[in-house]
């Protein structure tokens, strides 16, 4: 970090990471105990939480497995989940402009908080003070708690009587909730849901999730003329700003 | 089991690859809007079925049970913007008590 300039924002937007940090490291607790409840060992579960280290795709594995899909589908599922990264990282990179080692230590801390402490800063230095304070400390909670909560899930026996089931849709919901902002967003997820019922009878646990994704990709194709006539000026960047 | 741990191994090296592509490749393939969208809208469908298999599938059948009922509470807790560890407790409490009860 070669900024000299240490002025009270930057103290403020490094407290806010951590603020930020905690609330979410938080709930790797719930992510621990749903681990063990869908049958992975306390290793398996934080060895997830280590290397894939981006929530949702954690939750999508488990939640695969714990329906007794083939554990591949499920780590494709988390992949798809994943590909987000891949467009914050798109946003973040002339902002962050890191390079080198520092690049390829940075990218593992690319999750939804830290790009949204960061991507709406105006300088280099600011960026990578929001980035870094909310993505270490996400980093650290995040793993200790799903320690914790992999030994309480382990400890606590049959996750059905505490809910535990029903405890994943509460989350993928979660998740899903601050995305139904737009009309069309609502009608892929009521036909993506549809579709992966549906499927449920006639293929292999994990391969409904899967094919829902082709409710978005035709989504995005078909509702290319429509989008392009509604809105006039390109203000059509805003996919990743708003979380 | 060790077919979880070539899972957990996979989608760990593919996650890490997936963010260290957005921080090294040009920006400009962001611009094509067909890749904005497909990438805005593909969590949506994903997540949404995985809470239609989650909260209604049993193996290879459909069924009701008290997950719905949890999703329904997690619902309520969202409308009052409850934080994600709420919502999540809201969901396994409240299907923990439909099958205490009933």
């Amino acid at each position: 970090m070669s900024d000299a300039s240490a002025d009270p924002s930057h103290s403020s937007i490094v407290r806010d990471g951590i603020a930020v940090g905690v609330a979410t490291g938080a709930y790797g607790v719930s992510f621990g105990a749903l681990g063990v409840a869908a049958g992975l060992d306390v290793a398996q579960t934080c060895a997830m939480s280590l290397l894939l280290f981006t929530g949702a795709s954690q939750f999508a594995l488990v939640g695969v497995i714990a329906s007794g899909g083939a554990p591949l589908s499920g780590a494709l599922t988390a992949l798809l989940l994943g590909s987000r990264n891949t467009l914050y990282g798109l946003r973040l990179a002339p902002l962050l402009a890191w390079s080198g080692w520092r690049r390829a230590v940075a990218a593992h801390l690319l999750i939804d908080e830290s790009t949204a402490m960061s991507v709406s800063r105006n300088s280099t230095a600011a960026a990578r003070a929001g980035f870094l304070s909310t993505g270490v400390s996400v980093f650290l909670l995040w793993n200790l708690a799903t320690l914790g909560g992999a030994l309480a899930g382990t400890a606590l026996g049959d996750p059905r009587t505490y809910g535990l089931d029903a405890a994943v849709g509460g989350a993928f919901l979660a998740l899903l909730w601050p995305r139904l902002d737009r009309t069309l967003n609502r009608v892929v997820a009521v036909l993506a849901a549809a579709l992966a019922l549906g499927l449920v009878p006639v293929t292999t646990a994990g391969v409904p999730v899967l094919a829902a994704s082709l409710v978005a990709l035709a989504a995005a194709v078909l509702a290319r003329p429509a989008t392009g006539a509604r809105t006039g000026p390109p203000a059509d960047d805003q996919s990743t700003s708003s979380r | 089991m060790s077919g979880v741990w070539v899972a957990v191994l996979v989608a760990g090296a593919g996650c890490y690859l997936l963010k260290l592509a957005g921080l090294s490749v040009p920006p400009r393939v962001l611009e094509r809007p067909l890749v904005a969208r497909v990438a805005d809208l593909l969590p949506v469908a994903l997540l949404a079925a995985l809470i239609g298999v989650q909260v209604l599938g049993s193996g290879d059948r459909v069924v009701v049970d008290a997950r719905l009922v949890g999703l329904a509470v997690a619902v309520v807790a969202l409308c009052l913007r409850a934080p994600f560890i709420v919502v999540v407790l809201a969901a396994a409490g409240s299907a923990a008590l439909v099958r205490l009860l009933f």
